[in-house]
């Protein structure tokens, strides 16, 4: 269970981290009229196809003492971040983007562009028009974008097995904890965790699709 | 596109009867001249060696696939197409027997595996001179090994940290690898400023160049690796025609070279 809450701390940050950055990116592959744009997106879209252990083998050379992360961070701070809660929340982050990010460029491409100049005509900067206009219209994105990044977040294996050094209560998340236990063939325990994780899986993904489909909304209808 | 002129109908029709022949043709190649084998990850250097050897000597092709015994020996009970399996441990291929799902009598030990505490050459931390006393040094900061959960090397880790008397002082120092080969990793990538690992490891081209002391065998429980035929092996004469070749003196030659000892002689 100690797993199981450190993996739920751990798509909560991430979740959290993803929305903050996630949204000024979103809304610049949105708006953005440079010609390179699609360099950008290509960027961002890359975690998608990239195996995690492409992911994992770079974040594990760029957080060691030769990297370039991780000679700041030793600088900064006097420790590696290759095992340590940090160093995973950085890799995540990576490995989850396109889950934010894109639900978000879709919903702000949706919003209708009359209401948006209609905004400006009535005087209202971008950054009033966005806060006012494209963030409530995009809810349903937002929704989205917060809740597969956690539970992708939550599914994570490959780049935790390759940077985390399966630390108990540090870095041993749910999915390592499940395939610690297969390896040493506790099925039964792995069964019940597996289980618990198919649960939360399924009941998160839920809420994505009801909010999309509109069966139910989590704000007030207008 | 002149995709008009192909009749799409046609060829769809033929597609099951070519791909036929082509899984045929290749049941057939395997039947004949080829074995699959299960190896332990601390087996990469030496048995792609022995493999070779035993290509050119018996004519019979081999297909090695490298990973955590622990992972073979799950997929081995639901049926996975190996013919051999060399294990790190032995408990794995002693348990296959036990329930039936290996020959009968092939059961060997075919060495027993030596651990090296292992540095970069560059370390700040002698451990060639200093031995396991360079683990208490503040400048190592993380250890990897392999998890003792379920990683044989990983046990004998821990139990010779735990004879010789810091496995607490160097517990929160401990980093784990999902095998040998990862813990090695670690250590390589500089993310842990030591580890221990298997020697067959430490010999190996990649690591050769790092600073190693051997931890003596008498600090941890014997690493008994073993070998069996199993009982789906599609091949069983050629299967047992290499296990044959790694008992021979010269089996057991590659196998010294590349860090491995043998249960009749203790390590030195």
């Amino acid at each position: 269970m100690e797993a199981l809450w450190l993996s739920m701390k751990l798509a909560a940050c991430v979740a959290a981290i993803l929305l903050a950055i996630g949204v000024p990116v979103a809304y610049w592959l949105a708006y953005s009229t440079w010609r390179g744009k699609f360099l950008l997106e290509s960027l961002v879209a890359l975690p998608l196809v990239l195996p995690p252990t492409v992911l994992g083998f770079y974040a594990l050379v760029a957080m060691g003492p030769r990297g370039p992360l991780g000679k700041l961070w030793i600088a900064l701070f006097g420790h590696g971040l290759a095992f340590t809660f940090t160093g995973l929340i950085l890799a995540s982050v990576l490995y989850s983007f396109p889950f934010a990010v894109q639900p978000l460029i879709v919903s702000f491409e949706g919003v209708d562009r009359r209401l948006l100049d209609a905004s400006a005509v009535l005087g209202a900067g971008t950054l009033r028009t966005f806060w006012r206009v494209i963030l409530p219209l995009s809810l349903p994105g937002v929704v989205t974008a917060a809740v597969l990044s956690f539970a992708h977040t939550l599914g994570e294996f490959g780049v935790v097995l390759m940077v985390g050094g399966d630390l108990a209560g540090v870095t041993r998340t749910v999915s390592i904890d499940i395939y610690d236990r297969v390896q040493s063939l506790q099925y039964g325990e792995a069964n019940r965790m597996a289980l618990v994780l198919l649960a939360i899986s399924f009941s998160v993904l839920s809420v994505v699709y009801a909010v999309n489909r509109r069966v139910w909304s989590p704000w007030p209808a207008k | 596109m002149t995709g008009g002129k192909i009749n799409w109908h046609k060829w769809f029709r033929g597609l099951p009867f070519v791909i036929a022949i082509f899984l045929a043709r290749h049941e057939m190649q395997a039947q004949q001249k080829e074995i699959r084998i299960a190896a332990a990850a601390d087996l990469k250097f030496a048995m792609g060696e022995l493999s070779e050897t035993f290509e050119k000597q018996s004519g019979t092709k081999v297909n090695v696939t490298y990973g955590s015994s622990g992972n073979f020996f799950s997929q081995m009970q639901n049926g996975a197409p190996f013919d051999l399996f060399f294990s790190a441990d032995i408990a794995y291929p002693q348990k296959l027997e036990a329930d039936g799902l290996a020959e009968p009598g092939t059961l060997y030990e075919y060495a027993v595996g030596r651990i090296v505490i292992w540095t970069p050459a560059d370390a700040k931390v002698d451990v060639a001179k200093q031995g396991w006393k360079a683990l208490l040094d503040a400048r190592v900061e993380k250890i990897a090994i392999a998890n003792p959960e379920h990683a044989p090397y990983g046990r004998a880790a821990v139990a010779a940290l735990q004879k010789t008397g810091i496995y607490e002082s160097v517990k929160p120092k401990l980093v784990y690898g999902e095998n040998i080969s990862q813990a090695a990793q670690f250590v390589q990538s500089g993310n842990a400023q030591a580890g221990i690992v298997a020697m067959s490891l430490a010999v190996s081209p990649a690591m050769r160049e790092g600073k190693r002391w051997e931890i003596p065998a008498d600090l941890h429980p014997r690493i008994k690796q073993g070998a069996i035929v199993l009982k789906d092996a599609r091949n069983k004469e050629a299967a047992r025609a290499f296990l044959e070749f790694v008992k021979s003196a010269a089996g057991r030659a590659k196998l010294a070279e590349y860090g491995f000892a043998f249960p009749e002689k203790p390590a030195q």
